[in-house]
């Protein structure tokens, strides 16, 4: 029987900066051919755990191997068949859109002919094919981004490992490179990604962690997590202590967030009908259960540095 | 803290050329505005100081002051040129554009990266040299017999003054800082190193102290005298101290930087 590797694999995986462990003993496995997203909130390590796999920054201990090879010892092979979209955009503002991709490409030791024909094709994929010759300086936030995305693609790589790919875009061109990323998983390339979208990660992902403080605190399906963490459903009702107190008696699972509360359930009829009777309560919202509820639920509300 | 580290032997490896191309098709695309400097900069001086300030000045060691100044210029030249990319150069790619950051994405790592530098600004020195040697023949003010010679040797010096640059770009908090070895590095040195008086009217100690301390006052020596046109023994000492000092502010850069950027 051929078993296939994972693509990454780790296994109690540290980082740490001097006093602050950045990536406390993380263990997780990403398939070939999978979209594998990290959530969590800002500081929570996703980064670091990024450059690692992109072998940039060592580990400090554990295990980590890409495409079957130990991340600290094969760097140049591993980089080789992996293309990069890092969180702050590092175009070359040197160079005009085409430059960027054509000095680019020579890293990865693509032949001058070879590399046109490609960056053709990408400028083609990312819609900048008006914009060959501006400089960098001049795109737009999501030109940018999709450029980078486009210099990513260069080598034709098997992983792609993208760091919010979509941050700070309109929904259009946020939408825009989701297309492109189910794309390219079709494809066969096996994405890696971080995101604070949450309803990004909940339709691209097909597994995904949430990181927190360096650890990662739930892992799965995103249906599944929902299904786990929170049920199929959430009723949201204004805070008032008398609910509080009512919802305590009947032992459902809520959780108070500010001046409203959430309650998580499976029945969202059935916990309208009980606040309604034995609450006397009127207002409510009843909607489907979402990531964000995960979300908020395991690393909580408050702010973070 | 060991400081066996910062000498450990970096490995080199031929990609290191690709990061040098980046640089050099930078340097392509202003290529007429970055010849100027080099064209101009020994006329002007060679005006100012060479025929104006000569006029009081009697020969020196048997040649006229512009004679005496114009291998200087060459030198100082090839340290600025080397010393300016890898500082105010390099921190400009890897703090503000993020260009090391980019290129350490692909199967190039941080030693490519910075050894292309390295390179990068040994090679603006040999640019300069290669602009300024004819103009500065063209005033008869060089023996053509060695004067090629000085363009290969603006590679090696510059190299040296590439490291040290990169020393001071792994060390410095931010790029104003940079402002201080610029400062009381490279304008002393400019000004003390035989350049425009000979060495041999300073105190001994400082001459020792010169020619101990102060790269330039080799490389000054090793390009007047190819530009006199002779081609003395004595210049293999000057070229030995030129070698070592290049090997090891070669390592320590490499490790600096590693330091600084592996985190
Ligand atoms: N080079 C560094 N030196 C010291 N500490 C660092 C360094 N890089 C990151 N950290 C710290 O490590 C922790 C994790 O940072 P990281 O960038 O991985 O978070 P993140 O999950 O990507 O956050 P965000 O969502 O804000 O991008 C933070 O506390 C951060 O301050
Ligand atoms: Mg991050």
């Amino acid at each position: 029987m051929v078993t296939i590797d994972p693509i990454i694999q780790a296994e109690g995986l540290v980082k740490r900066y001097s006093e602050l462990i950045a990536v406390d003993g993380v263990s997780f496995y990403v398939e070939e051919g999978e979209m594998f997203g990290f959530l969590g909130p800002n500081g929570a390590g996703k980064t670091t755990t990024m450059k690692m796999i992109q072998c940039v920054s060592p580990k400090t201990s554990g295990k980590l191997e890409v495409f079957g090879m130990d991340a600290s010892a094969h760097q140049r092979e591993i980089k080789k068949y992996m293309g990069v979209v890092p969180q702050e955009n590092n175009l070359d503002p040197d160079f005009t859109v085409y430059e960027n991709l054509r000095n680019y490409s020579r890293y990865f030791d693509i032949p001058p002919i070879e590399a046109d024909k490609r960056i053709e094709e990408l400028l083609n994929f990312v819609q900048l094919r008006d914009k060959k010759d501006s400089m960098t300086e001049s795109l737009s936030g999501g030109m940018k981004r999709r450029l980078v995305l486009a210099r990513a693609l260069l080598n034709n790589p098997r992983l792609i490992i993208l760091d919010e790919p979509t941050v700070g875009l309109d929904p259009q061109a946020r939408h825009l490179i989701w297309d492109k990323l189910r794309f390219l998983k079709k494809s066969g390339v096996t994405i890696v990604l971080t995101t604070h979208y949450l309803d990004e990660a909940e339709k691209l992902c097909d597994r995904l962690v949430v990181m927190d403080y360096g650890k990662i605190i739930v892992e799965g399906e995103p249906g599944q997590i929902i299904k786990d963490q929170i049920g199929s459903g959430v009723v949201e009702v204004d805070n008032h202590p008398e609910i509080v107190e009512c919802l305590q008696k009947s032992g459902s699972s809520y959780e108070v967030m500010g001046d409203i509360i959430v309650i998580y359930t499976n029945d969202p009829t059935h916990i309208t009908d009980q606040l309604s009777m034995e609450c006397s309560l009127d207002k409510m919202i009843t909607r489907k259960a979402t990531l964000e509820d995960v979300f908020l639920k395991l690393t909580g509300r408050k702010l973070r540095e | 803290m060991s400081y066996i580290q910062y000498f450990q032997i970096p490995e080199m490896n031929r990609r290191l050329l690709k990061v040098w191309l980046r640089n050099k098709d930078v340097f392509m695309k202003n290529v007429k505005l970055n010849f100027l400097p080099p064209f101009l900069e020994p006329i002007l001086y060679l005006l100012a100081m060479g025929f104006g300030l000569g006029a009081f000045v009697d020969e020196i060691n048997g040649v006229s002051y512009a004679q005496f100044i114009a291998p200087a210029l060459i030198a100082v030249s090839v340290m600025y040129a080397s010393f300016f990319e890898c500082t105010y150069g390099s921190y400009v790619r890897m703090y503000y554009q993020k260009t090391f950051d980019a290129i350490i994405a692909t199967p190039l790592i941080i030693e490519d990266v910075i050894a292309g530098e390295l390179f990068w600004g040994a090679t603006r020195s040999t640019i300069n040299a290669l602009v300024m040697t004819p103009v500065i023949a063209a005033f008869g003010l060089i023996d053509l017999k060695y004067a090629l010679l000085i363009i290969p040797f603006a590679f090696l010096g510059g190299l040296l003054f590439a490291c040290i640059g990169m020393c001071f770009t792994a060390m410095t908090p931010n790029i104003m800082a940079l402002n201080y070895p610029a400062l009381l590095f490279i304008t002393p040195m400019f000004l003390f190193s035989g350049t425009f008086f000979p060495l041999e009217v300073l105190p001994e100690p400082i001459q020792y102290f010169a020619l101990a301390f102060l790269p330039l006052t080799h490389i000054v020596r090793v390009i007047r005298t190819l530009a006199y046109g002779s081609l003395e023994l004595s210049l293999l000492s000057d070229v030995i101290w030129i070698l070592l000092a290049t090997i090891i502010f070669y390592i320590l850069s490499m490790n600096l930087m590693k330091k600084k950027l592996i985190v």
